[in-house]
């Protein structure tokens, strides 16, 4: 799950980072009301999206009066910002900002470790600085047993070339931020721009943070971080029943048992729909289970789509048998009942698949046709919901 | 011969007494898997007895199991919140390959104790979050159906579970040395190259069949080892070509991130490689059949 960046002020706060005064709003007043708060000669509006590019689509503002902010946070607030509504803006404190720096920790898969990224040159796009002068980012692993104690913190300020003066005070800063990405289970913490103050004092302007969505067991606290605005209803819906649903743009709902098949059936319905003009709706992956509920639920969602005009369930019985799928089928369109009208091609292999195929038969539902391999089967919910446009 | 899984391999159960753990030891057991102990401290000492008259011991550790059955495999089906300290119990015991099959363990965890296991050295892992090891005919750790396919000359490395179903289903006329589910989760322990250079090294794996999908560049870089390493020819698929920049889709591993792990890149990657890419699971299989029938 990816943070706002007033979230992850609030985060870099909560584990001692230094951060500058920085509330969230909802709308102009709350945002004056915030910098009356706030207090600073001079608060900066900035859009919460999470995307980057803010500033050059204007959704980042100076305000030189609570006024100011009122009228700017109104300017922002309702902006499209690369497909991103602004539902909300972050009234910051203005910093008075000497040097820019870049650091982030992040989690290095190809390694299996953690990886430092650190540069003096902070501020810009650091794709860009990585690609154009990547002497410039220094870049360092991180043990995860170990972390980034002084001594690590001290070898990457070195690495990224700050003076004495200046490593001295980042090192520590560098500590507190490890503590935010161990504490919290995140996968990405970054800052950019880390700054140093007219004061000299090292401050995190803007943040980004990754959470780790498998650690929620032990983090009550980041149910709440969670943003309803920005969560499609359809998927929305398909959380609060435990199911493991994207939505995606197209005609043809999906489901299937296993994240690698379910990947793979979208594919090879896409291949099927292209000479149909029909692409895959959706990805839901009903997992071992597949109990006739499980089944109702995942048909209710995929059916709630009213982009779609068929479906394609591919299930491998591997553990899963498919006699229970072909029976969750029948008694999953028992409870939809009559009303329901889009056809379904089922497409079962594996355990217990004899059995599974003479229930459907038997059922014979009006509705559902069985494929006999998943290619046809793709090539057969292409044609349906091409028909069905 | 198989890789990392044999008929000599003596395999533990960490929470075998859990309702998961008894369904797939019972599995694995009717699939000839010489399973020798179970591990859960509240239940050391007792026996658990299972369909076709097999009774097995319950240890309170896991270094106990090893010291009174000679185990050198443990399966882990201990639930996320669990998983870390079972699998550091199991490293510090010194058991050689331990198969992790939870899903949904905190990155954290698995990065931490796979890094505790290669400061150690005595272990070798497979997954977080995957189906396991079976190779065909001798020894199945984990959960992949036996009844799938039999032995054979083929080597199958995959991160997800069902697509390994599928392929070995595919492609059961010629049956499988080993098949491995390396996982589908961000942090893993045997990797896609790992396996490619055990099948290479094995001598009755002709051809290898490699499975990836979308996240990270684990494939990217299978394609490099195998351009430079494998004589054994290898045939790719890679799931995920329609998935959306930024979404996770079911494995936790499996997300594009702005324009990196993309399928279109893995896949080619791999054929740059000289590997053949399949568009779907059965043309991969029918690229390796017709591989096979020229050698």
């Amino acid at each position: 799950m990816d943070l706002f960046e007033y979230q992850a002020r609030d985060l870099f706060e909560k584990h001692g980072v230094p951060v500058l005064g920085g509330v969230v709003a909802e709308d102009p007043a709350t945002a004056k009301a915030a910098a009356q708060q706030l207090g600073t000669p001079v608060v900066v509006v900035k859009a919460q999206v999470k995307t980057g590019g803010r500033g050059k689509a204007g959704g980042v503002k100076i305000a030189k009066s609570p006024e100011e902010a009122e009228a700017k946070a109104a300017e922002i607030l309702g902006m499209d910002i690369k497909g991103h509504t602004v539902h909300r803006v972050m009234i910051a404190a203005g910093a008075d900002i000497a040097e820019e720096y870049y650091f982030s920790l992040l989690l290095d898969r190809a390694n299996r470790n953690y990886l430092a990224m650190c540069s003096v040159e902070g501020g810009v796009e650091i794709e860009q600085l990585a690609v154009e002068r990547p002497e410039a980012l220094a870049r360092v692993a991180v043990d995860p047993n170990v972390g980034i104690d002084e001594a690590k913190a001290k070898e990457i300020v070195e690495a990224a070339r700050f003076d004495a003066e200046t490593g001295a005070k980042v090192a520590p800063v560098l500590q507190k931020l490890w503590d935010v990405y161990r504490e919290e289970d995140a996968t990405l913490v970054e800052v950019n721009p880390l700054v140093k103050t007219g004061a000299g004092d090292i401050v995190a302007l803007d943040g980004k943070v990754t959470l780790d969505e498998n650690a929620e067991f032990r983090h009550e606290d980041h149910a709440a971080l969670v943003d309803a605005k920005d969560e499609d209803p359809l998927e929305a819906k398909a959380k609060a029943l435990d199911l493991n649903y994207v939505k995606l743009d197209g005609e043809v709902g999906i489901i299937g048992n296993g994240a690698g098949l379910v990947m793979s059936t979208l594919d090879v319905v896409a291949y099927a729909g292209e000479e149909h003009g029909v692409k895959p709706a959706n990805f839901l992956d009903i997992g071992g289970g597949a109990s006739a509920e499980v089944m109702a639920n995942g048909l209710s969602v995929i059916l709630g789509d009213e982009q779609v005009r068929a479906v394609f369930v591919n299930v491998f019985g591997g553990i899963t048998a498919c006699d229970a799928v072909a029976n969750g089928i029948v008694g999953a369109l028992e409870k939809l009942g009559e009303s329901e009208n889009k056809p379904l091609v089922v497409r079962l292999d594996g355990n217990n698949v004899e059995e599974g195929r003479a229930i459907l038969e038997k059922a014979n539902h009006p509705l559902v046709t069985l494929a006999d391999t998943m290619d046809g089967g793709a090539a057969q919910v292409a044609a349906l919901a091409a028909n069905g446009k | 011969m198989s890789i990392f899984l044999d008929d000599s391999s003596k395999v533990i159960v960490q929470g075998m007494t859990g309702s998961e753990g008894m369904k797939h030891s019972q599995r694995m057991l009717a699939s000839g898997t010489n399973i020798v102990g179970g591990v859960n401290p509240r239940k050391a000492g007792q026996q658990v007895e299972f369909d076709g008259g097999v009774s097995v011991p319950v240890f309170g550790t896991v270094a106990e199991a090893m010291e009174a059955t000679g185990a050198n495999v443990s399966v882990v089906f201990v639930p996320p919140k669990f998983a870390k300290a079972a699998a550091i119990e199991a490293i510090d015991a010194g058991i050689e390959l331990l198969i992790v099959i939870t899903e949904g363990i905190p990155v954290k965890d698995s990065a931490e104790f796979f890094n505790y296991a290669q400061a150690k050295g005595a272990t070798r892992i497979i997954g977080p979050n995957c189906p396991g090891i079976i190779s065909p005919g001798k020894s199945n750790a984990g959960i992949t159906p036996a009844n799938i396919t039999g032995p054979g000359k083929l080597g199958l490395v995959s991160k997800s579970g069902t697509l390994t179903y599928q392929m070995m289903y595919e492609l059961s006329d010629i049956g499988f040395t080993t098949c491995i589910g390396i996982g589908g989760d961000p942090v893993i322990g045997t990797t896609h190259i790992d396996a490619l250079a055990a099948f290479e090294a094995d001598p009755d794996t002709v051809g290898v069949v490699m499975i990836g999908e979308i996240g990270g560049d684990a494939e990217e870089r299978a394609a490099a080892y195998i351009k430079d390493n494998m004589s054994k020819p290898v045939v790719g698929y890679v799931a995920g070509f329609t998935a959306p920049e930024g979404k996770t889709m079911g494995h936790a591993g499996a997300i594009v991130s702005g324009s990196a792990g993309t399928a279109q890149a893995k896949k080619e990657a791999l054929e740059a490689a000289g590997v053949k890419v399949g568009k779907t699971p059965t043309e991969t299989a029918e690229l390796m059949r017709e591989i096979i029938a020229g050698l």
